[in-house]
């Protein structure tokens, strides 16, 4: 396929009534880019996700997307809104990433249905295909939920903690389907908290601690030093916080 | 007494339980999947809050016309339409929940209903208005039900697809798709008008027990959609044909008894549902396989 146009963030602030949880950052994902977002608890990174996606709009500065859809960016949330006692099974459920080419009432298809059972097959839950979502681990379901990102055929895949309560084999499962992913030239952004896995399988991290600690090279990004500084943030909201000066509205 | 004049004789010989019994079959095939769907959501309450809601513009309707069908419908779609986008609004705008936000709105519309009830009309009125006229449905009610439960299900088959999602998953429609909104619209709208086409034959205050009831029951006959959207017709049908033979018999109002045989098919469902009914919990499963 061919490469996704970069993201661009311009001096971007996000955030929930007027405090910043992501504060004035700058910067590119370049097409292709294979980037983990590290931070601690309340650094803005799943703010920052939905931000990209396009869910929650910048309090100032801009996210230029270039020419990307919104069906170009699959987004798996951290806390999802899934249904799961649901009754829908596996199948159906993965074959909704076929959404960006059937659409409301588009058809399927036999080429569609041929690809969910390989989407499903490549993430090693063949023979689930019939089961209620109920019935699932939460391995299990967070394997079918990749399926449905593969499926979803997307330039721009972003994860938020994908890994969080899953074991090590799924783990390792679906970062090979990952590595794939980026064999493709697909651009992943996911958040994590598991440094070693960082250091491990993704060239690109950005060290987030409500601003900006450190983006580049994960050995860079995760040095000492810097993960000490990350680490001294401010978590609580000010309520009585002056304006900021610098802001870019 | 026979078999033939318990079951067949009173829609053989009467033309009025043969009207009944078409309306109330059309109003289940159409209601009864819709209250699917508003249960699975976790909606069922909504289906009782828009059945309040409608009672004010079909109440307006009865102030400026009497006892007029194209009147109160007209009346009972604008007030459920307007409480329903109300809510809607008010949920998508602000921090308020969907369960909130109507029940706010209904509670107004209900209080501006029994208002305008009774600055005319005396309670026999009302009490028509509250329970129903099955037993009295002529040429234009019959065509309005049947219209509606036709649109419903050709409404509800063109949005399938994201109505499902929007139950399942959200989040994801939301990540695909802006249909999401417009389609919740949509079939808000839907609920009102099978409420509207029920309020007619049952009233306002049995209506939405014809569409929740069965959806209820439902959930113990299957554990897949379709086989849900089946038992829940299948339930809403078999308590029209008993309600109505049930009234015929013994004499109590129509629109009450249905939804009493509604009420025993859901106990029943509770008791021996084969998906999760509660009897064949006393059956302890005494082998269990290897894998």
């Amino acid at each position: 396929m061919s490469a996704a146009p970069a993201i661009r963030l311009d001096d971007v602030t996000l955030g929930y009534d007027r405090h910043p949880a992501v504060h004035h950052l700058s910067g590119e994902i370049a097409p292709g880019a294979l980037l983990a977002v590290v931070g601690p608890n309340g650094a803005g990174k799943s703010t920052l996700l939905k931000g990209l996606v396009g869910t929650l709009a910048p309090l100032g500065g801009r996210i230029d997307r270039g020419a990307l859809r919104l069906r170009d960016i699959a987004y798996l949330p951290q806390a999802s809104a899934l249904d799961r006692s649901f009754p829908i099974d596996v199948f159906d459920l993965v074959a909704t990433g076929l959404w960006s080419r059937a659409g409301l009432f588009g058809g399927v298809g036999r080429a569609g249905r041929e690809r969910a059972a390989e989407a499903i097959a490549g993430v090693g839950l063949a023979g689930f295909e019939g089961r209620p979502i109920a019935t699932l681990s939460g391995g299990q379901l967070q394997r079918a939920l990749f399926a449905r990102l593969a499926l979803q055929d997307a330039p721009v895949i972003l994860l938020d903690e994908p890994f969080a309560a899953i074991d090590a084999r799924t783990v390792s499962d679906l970062l090979e389907l990952i590595g794939r992913w980026r064999a493709e030239r697909r651009t992943v952004v996911a958040v994590l908290h598991d440094l070693e896995l960082v250091r491990r399988s993704f060239p690109e991290t950005l060290l987030l601690a409500r601003r900006k600690v450190a983006w580049g090279p994960t050995s860079e990004a995760l040095r000492p030093e810097r993960l000490l500084e990350a680490r001294g943030m401010q978590e609580a909201f000010d309520d009585h916080a002056p304006l900021c000066a610098t802001h870019a509205a | 007494m026979t078999l033939y004049d318990a079951i067949l004789g009173p829609f053989v010989e009467f033309d009025f339980m043969r009207r009944a019994l078409i309306g109330s079959l059309a109003l289940s095939l159409g209601a009864a999947p819709v209250g699917v769907f508003l249960m699975l959501r976790r909606m069922s309450l909504a289906g009782d809050a828009m059945a309040h809601a409608i009672l004010p513009g079909a109440a307006a309707g009865f102030l400026v016309a009497g006892l007029s069908l194209p009147a109160m419908t007209i009346g009972g779609l604008i007030a459920g339409v307007a409480v329903a986008v109300a809510a809607g609004l008010v949920t998508r705008a602000t921090a308020l929940k969907e369960d909130a936000a109507l029940a706010a709105f209904y509670l107004l519309s209900l209080a501006l209903g029994v208002t305008l009830v009774s600055l005319k009309g005396s309670n026999v009125d009302l009490l028509h208005v509250l329970f129903g006229s099955v037993l009295a449905l002529d040429d234009d009610a019959l065509y309005l039900l049947a219209g509606v439960s036709s649109l419903t299900l050709v409404t509800l088959a063109a949005l399938y697809r994201p109505l499902v999602l929007e139950c399942v998953d959200p989040g994801f429609l939301g990540s695909v798709s802006r249909a999401g909104g417009p389609v919740h619209l949509v079939f808000l709208g839907l609920v009102v008008l099978n409420l509207v086409a029920g309020f007619q034959a049952l009233g306002t205050l049995l209506s939405v027990g014809v569409m929740m009831l069965p959806a209820a029951s439902a959930a113990f006959w299957s554990r897949r959609l379709e086989g849900m959207f089946a038992a829940a017709v299948a339930v809403g049908m078999i308590s029209s044909i008993a309600g109505l033979l049930g009234s015929y018999h013994s004499g109590v109002p129509t629109g009450p008894a249905i939804i009493l045989a509604a009420g025993i098919l859901y106990l029943g469902s509770i008791a021996f549902g084969p998906a999760g009914g509660l009897v064949w919990r006393l059956v302890p499963a005494r082998r269990h396989r290897t894998a």
